[in-house]
This record gives C-alpha cells, sequence and structure tokens, in this order.
C-alpha cells in the first residue's frame, strides 16, 4: 500500500522471563557465575525466554485510526513500544511514514515540585516539542485543562484530577503525524474524558494516524475504524470495531462467574478471587452479588477497588467503586486478608450478556482485566417487553399517584 | 520521513545528528535539575558552595598545615581550590550522569528521545555548580592578590579535557548500571578514591619525577595541574603527559559512546 503510514512486516520481540533471573543482574553475581562455570563445564541455567510478539504483520493507511485489544500479557504495550522505537524489535521490521509521537503515559516526566507551567514546558520538550511549538501552543494547552488559576502552584499541590487534566493536555497538543495512545485517556472526570475523546477524534479528522490501546471498549469503538486483537503475541482477529469487540468480549467465556489473575501484578496485592455469586443464569429481577476476595500483603498507597459493567457491545453500562458515596475518592488499605460484597439490584438491567472489567491495583495506578467475568441476564421476570425498544439498562422505576 | 525499525546489528552509529535534533531537549533538562535541586533543598544555591569551601578547608588543614606539602610559595587554600574546581566538576558530572539513566527509568521506558541526552544532560548540570564554584576562585584568588596570567585562555582546554574524562566514565557506566546495579558502589568508592590519588589536596610536585608519567596515566592529573597552571601560573605542564592523557580520553569517550549505543537498545526491555 502506497499510502501507507506504518507498516509492521513479520514483526516479533522476545523477552527473558524473569521469575527467579530479573531483567539487571548485578556485576557481582555475572563474575561468580563465570568463574563457576570455569569449573562445571554445564553451562549456567539458561533464561526462559517468551515471544511477546510473534510473527505480527499489520499495514495502517495514513488517517486511519485503529483500536488495539486483547487481554494483559497480549502484546499490546509491546507493540506499542516498539512503534514509538522505545524498544527495538527482535525480528522484523518496521516502516513509520511520519513524525511519530507516542502517549504511553500521562506525565511523564512531571516533576512534583516544579509548577504546571514549569512542567508543561519540560513535558513538552520530554515529548518532542520544541521550545517555540510549546510557547505557541502554551494557552490551548492551559485552556484545555482548565487549570488557569494554578499555573504557578507546584503539581504535588494538584489534586489528582488537576494533574491528570495538565499532563493528558500537554499531550494533546502534539502535531504528529502517527500518533500512539496506550490506555491513557480515561483520566479525569466524565466531561474531561468526553474532552479527551473529542481531541483525539480532532486529530484523525485531521487526517493523521492513531493508533490506540485501551480496555475501555466505549473508547475503541467510538474512535476506531478498525479494531485489531492480539492475543499472545499474535493478531487472532482485525475488521471493524463492533464486529471484533463482540467477538473478543465472549471469547473463552462461557460461564466464567470466578476469576483469578494468572499472576499478582505486584507483591503487594493479591486477588484470591472475584466471583459473581449465584448461578451462570440471572433471572432478570434477582441481585446480583459480586464478590472481591482479596489480600493486601504490604503496605501501599491509597486506592480503591472498582470495577466496569459492559454490555455484549462493549457499553460500558456502569462503573462503580467501593469508595462511592464518601467523600474520599481512595481509602488506605488494610493488611491482611478481607472480602467485599457489591450487590447490583435485582430489576436494573435488560436480558444480555454482561462483561465485568476488574481493576487490580498496582502501586498507585490499576491493571484492567476486561472479560473478567461474565454471565447472562435472562427474561425471566424481566420488565423488557418485546416493544420496549433499545434501552441499556431496564430499571425498576418507582411511579406513585401525587395528586 | 521515513523510519524503519529494526534490530540493530554491528557497530552501532553514534547518531550525532539526531542528538544535535534533540539539543533543546538538553537545555531542558538542566533547567530542571536546577530548579528542582534549589525549590527542594532549603539551602538552596548555598549548597554549590559549601561543598567546595569544606572540601578545601579539608585538604588545607590536612595537607597544608598537619602535612605540611610544598605550595610552591602559594597560600595553601589556592592550591586546593584550583585541585577541587575541576575534581568537583569531574566527580559530580561522573557520579551523576552514571546514575542518570536508572534515575529517569520512567522516561525512559515511556518515551523515545535519544538516550545519550540523558548522561549528557548531567554533565552538562555539572558546570552549573562549576560555575558557582569558579566564581569562589575568582573572590579567593582576588582576596589574595594574585591576577592570573594570559595563560588563563587555555583554561577551556583543560576545562574539555576535564569534562571528557567525566563523560567517558558517566556514559560507561550509565550504560552498565542499567544492567549491574551494583556498580553504582563501585562509582562511589572509585570517586572517593580517585579524590586522594589526584592532585587534589596536593600538587604534583610531590611525586618523584620518573613517576610523573606513569602518574599521568590518570588523565585528572592533566586536568587539575593544568587548572592550576592557567589560574596561579604554578603547575606541572608536560607536552607528552598531556598527550597520553589526551589519547586515553578519546580512546575512553569513544568506547564509552559506542558501548552505550549498542546497549541503549535494551535499557527499556531489563530497567
Amino acid at each position: 500500500m502506497s499510502d501507507a503510514a506504518i507498516r509492521v512486516e513479520h514483526l516479533s520481540k522476545q523477552y527473558r522471563l524473569g521469575g527467579s533471573v530479573p531483567g539487571y543482574a548485578s556485576l557481582r553475581d555475572r563474575v561468580t557465575e563465570g568463574a563457576r562455570s570455569v569449573f562445571h563445564a554445564k553451562a549456567a541455567s539458561r533464561p526462559e525466554l517468551f515471544w511477546a510478539l510473534h510473527d505480527v504483520s499489520l499495514s495502517i493507511g495514513r488517517g486511519e485510526v485503529v483500536g488495539v485489544v486483547g487481554r494483559n500479557g497480549a502484546g499490546k504495550s509491546t507493540l506499542l513500544k516498539i512503534l514509538s522505537r522505545i524498544t527495538e524489535p527482535t525480528e522484523g521490521e518496521v516502516h513509520l511514514f511520519g513524525r511519530v509521537s507516542s502517549l504511553l503515559e500521562v506525565g511523564t516526566g512531571f516533576h512534583p515540585e516544579l509548577t504546571g507551567r514549569e512542567n508543561i514546558y519540560l513535558n513538552g520538550a520530554i515529548l518532542g516539542m520544541t521550545r517555540r511549538e510549546i510557547r505557541a501552543k502554551f494557552d490551548d494547552i492551559v485552556a484545555f485543562a482548565e487549570i488557569e488559576t494554578f499555573l504557578d502552584t507546584p503539581v504535588k499541590r494538584y489534586s489528582s484530577g488537576m494533574y491528570m487534566r495538565l499532563a493528558f493536555s500537554v499531550a494533546a497538543h502534539l502535531d504528529p503525524d502517527i500518533l500512539l495512545v496506550d490506555e491513557v485517556l480515561a483520566v479525569g472526570d466524565a466531561a474531561f474524558q468526553k474532552k479527551c475523546l473529542g481531541r483525539v477524534e480532532q486529530i484523525s479528522g485531521q487526517g493523521r494516524t492513531v493508533v490506540i490501546v485501551s480496555h475501555n471498549m466505549t473508547v475503541i469503538s467510538t474512535l476506531s475504524d478498525r479494531v485489531v486483537w492480539l492475543d499472545a503475541g499474535r493478531i487472532i482477529d482485525e475488521g471493524s470495531p463492533a464486529d471484533v469487540i463482540a467477538r473478543y468480549l465472549s471469547a473463552g467465556i462461557e460461564s466464567n462467574l470466578a476469576w483469578v489473575p494468572r499472576a499478582p501484578a505486584s507483591d503487594a496485592f493479591m486477588f484470591h478471587g472475584v466471583t459473581a455469586l449465584g448461578a451462570e443464569v440471572f433471572p432478570a429481577d434477582s441481585p446480583i452479588d459480586i464478590e472481591f476476595d482479596y489480600e493486601v500483603r504490604k503496605p501501599m498507597p491509597p486506592g480503591r477497588l472498582f470495577f466496569s459493567l459492559l454490555n455484549e457491545s462493549g457499553t460500558v453500562i456502569l462503573s462503580s467503586a467501593e469508595t462511592d458515596g464518601t467523600p474520599q475518592e481512595h481509602r488506605t488499605w488494610q493488611l491482611g486478608r478481607h472480602r467485599v460484597q457489591c450487590r447490583l439490584p435485582g430489576n436494573l438491567l435488560r436480558p444480555g450478556r454482561y462483561f465485568v472489567t476488574v481493576a487490580e491495583p498496582d502501586g498507585d495506578s490499576y491493571i484492567f482485566h476486561e472479560g473478567a467475568l461474565g454471565f447472562t441476564v435472562s427474561e425471566q421476570n424481566s420488565l423488557v417487553t418485546k416493544d420496549a425498544g433499545q434501552s441499556l439498562i431496564a430499571p425498576l422505576l418507582e411511579w406513585r399517584p401525587v395528586g | 520521513m521515513h523510519i524503519v525499525l529494526k534490530r540493530r546489528r554491528g557497530l552501532a552509529r553514534l547518531g550525532l545528528r539526531e542528538l544535535w535534533e534533540y539539543r533543546e531537549l538538553v537545555g531542558f533538562l538542566v533547567w530542571k535539575d536546577i530548579l528542582v535541586r534549589y525549590k527542594q533543598t532549603v539551602i538552596g544555591i548555598a549548597w554549590a558552595a559549601i561543598r567546595p569551601l569544606s572540601a578545601i578547608f579539608v585538604f588545607t588543614f590536612v595537607f597544608g598545615r598537619l602535612a605540611k606539602l610544598p605550595s610552591d610559595g602559594l597560600p595553601y587554600p589556592l592550591i586546593a581550590f584550583a585541585g577541587v574546581l575541576p575534581w568537583q566538576l569531574f566527580a559530580t558530572a561522573f557520579a551523576e550522569s552514571s546514575a542518570s539513566v536508572v534515575g529517569n527509568a520512567q522516561m525512559v521506558s515511556k518515551v523515545y528521545f535519544p538516550r545519550l541526552i540523558v548522561p549528557i544532560s548531567s554533565v552538562a548540570s555539572a558546570l552549573v555548580d562549576f560555575g558557582v564554584t569558579f566564581v569562589l576562585v575568582i573572590a579567593a584568588m582576588a582576596w589574595y592578590g594574585i591576577v592570573p596570567g594570559p595563560r588563563i585562555i587555555l583554561l577551556p582546554l583543560f576545562l574539555l579535557l576535564c569534562l571528557g574524562a567525566a563523560s567517558a566514565g558517566g556514559i560507561l557506566f550509565a550504560a552498565l548500571f542499567v544492567r549491574y546495579r551494583d556498580v553504582r558502589h563501585i562509582v562511589g568508592f572509585g570517586l572517593q578514591l580517585g579524590a586522594y590519588i589526584s592532585p587534589v589536596g596536593f600538587t604534583t610536585a610531590i611525586v618523584p619525577e620518573k613517576w610523573r608519567l606513569l602518574y599521568a596515566l590518570n588523565p585528572l592529573v592533566g586536568a587539575i595541574e593544568g587548572f592550576r597552571w592557567c589560574l596561579l601560573g604554578h603547575g606541572w605542564i608536560d607536552a607528552r603527559a598531556l598527550a597520553i592523557e589526551s589519547g586515553i580520553v578519546i580512546v575512553a569517550l569513544l568506547f564509552a559512546l559506542y558501548y552505550f549505543r549498542a546497549t541503549e537498545a535494551t535499557f527499556a526491555d531489563v530497567i
């Protein structure tokens, strides 16, 4: 394709797995190991290798917005890291036609002691903007982030929302031909998220190429022209967003009422299981209890348990956090094992398949496991009658005579 | 613009042109370093003066007063000052740049830019402290009534020697540090030792003539004596020694640059 912006050819990336062998070693170990192998002909234990990406080929046209979905460890982030030149391929090659900017994290290089103004310049420079470019866009960045009055306040005094808004705003004003975005659109409140999505749409509308990785199916389906599904380092499906997302969400989930992560994200926090209590098929009027069985093993920054509920087409029906309705956004974690239940009331969901995205705390951020749970709400006792139309939910509301 | 990404094989290229394109980032990182340092420490800019002054006090007391080492008739504090000036630049630049890539792990694993920018910025930041110390040296010389001769125009050459040595070490160890975390202790120990091996608190005059060329295998000997020679008019300057020192620094710097470039592709994977 002559009009390609990105051409990926037989791309593979191999990593050393670090169970007991970390990526970095100590020189001392290396020296003793070397000395030992002089006396023992047998080679030192060979590190375990695994392919994070395996023979991936992909062509992305100029102006196209491509969403990448896949479970954790499927290779999505590795793909973005290679495209953004942070790490190099083991095999194969990538051709990029145009200036590339990547947004793998908001606020890279932000320093808490520096003011908003200083951080805008610093972060802009790190993301590849020239001083002149930053100066030209400075007012737009500030206006977009809505932080005018706090411009000369150190960002350590910002609320987390303000911090994220500012960080995203700098990145949103990059002017690349190709923009790579990893899971960063879900920042701030709903209004700001909408603004962010609008900004990405605007960028793609100007004929720029965008590659987005997200666990947020609404984001992916709203923005993408095409969706690529990665699993175990290979592309297993690609096509229109609606089709691929539906297949992706229901893949492998026949009845998935209990979920245990394959490996905990950190050694501080661990889920022993997240379970939807009850039968696989719930009558529409029956409440559904979701139980979080978790263990806090080491002190960690404040956070919260939360999840999102998605319908079959990937639309987020609701998100709920245990701190909802309290003044605090985060709470402190008590060491030890705990169980918490969240009840979805009966007479809320319309019949259909539902998927739960579980957020696993990892330091001060979260890892999202989409489709961790899947269950079905049956038509039994449902309020949705044949002519109830396209409503997303079917709640039982209170009707009462008032006069 | 067409960029091809694939596994690098063979000798790495230095990528100097790209480095030049990103030169503004060096400025921003230095600016950040200084802003942060002076916002975080209570004594702020005074810190850049206290460090060399305390070193000079110790050297003058130990080597000048207790050991009564020769000073060519100059006030001992000036001998120490002219030694501490380049040594502290070297030590700060070396230590900071060797820790720089790991210290900026977050940036390195999330954004692309030429990785050499990171240690280079650390070396450049050290130059700011050097500037402060330099002003102090000028003040001290004025106090003792010593005016530098025309030789002072050669000072930038010795400054270059000093920066070259610091960059070579800093860049090499920055790359090693990513893979071998215990290298940190080697750098700290080496620098501590170096302050006493190099003629920082004393002059090369106490080294017997026949050992001098061997002593000059340490490039800092040339840099420090060069500073004394330019500023105070007394110092051991020897063409052969300087040639050896410059040669060592150039070879070491090239080796460090190539080693860094050859290993940087895996930084994000192991950091």
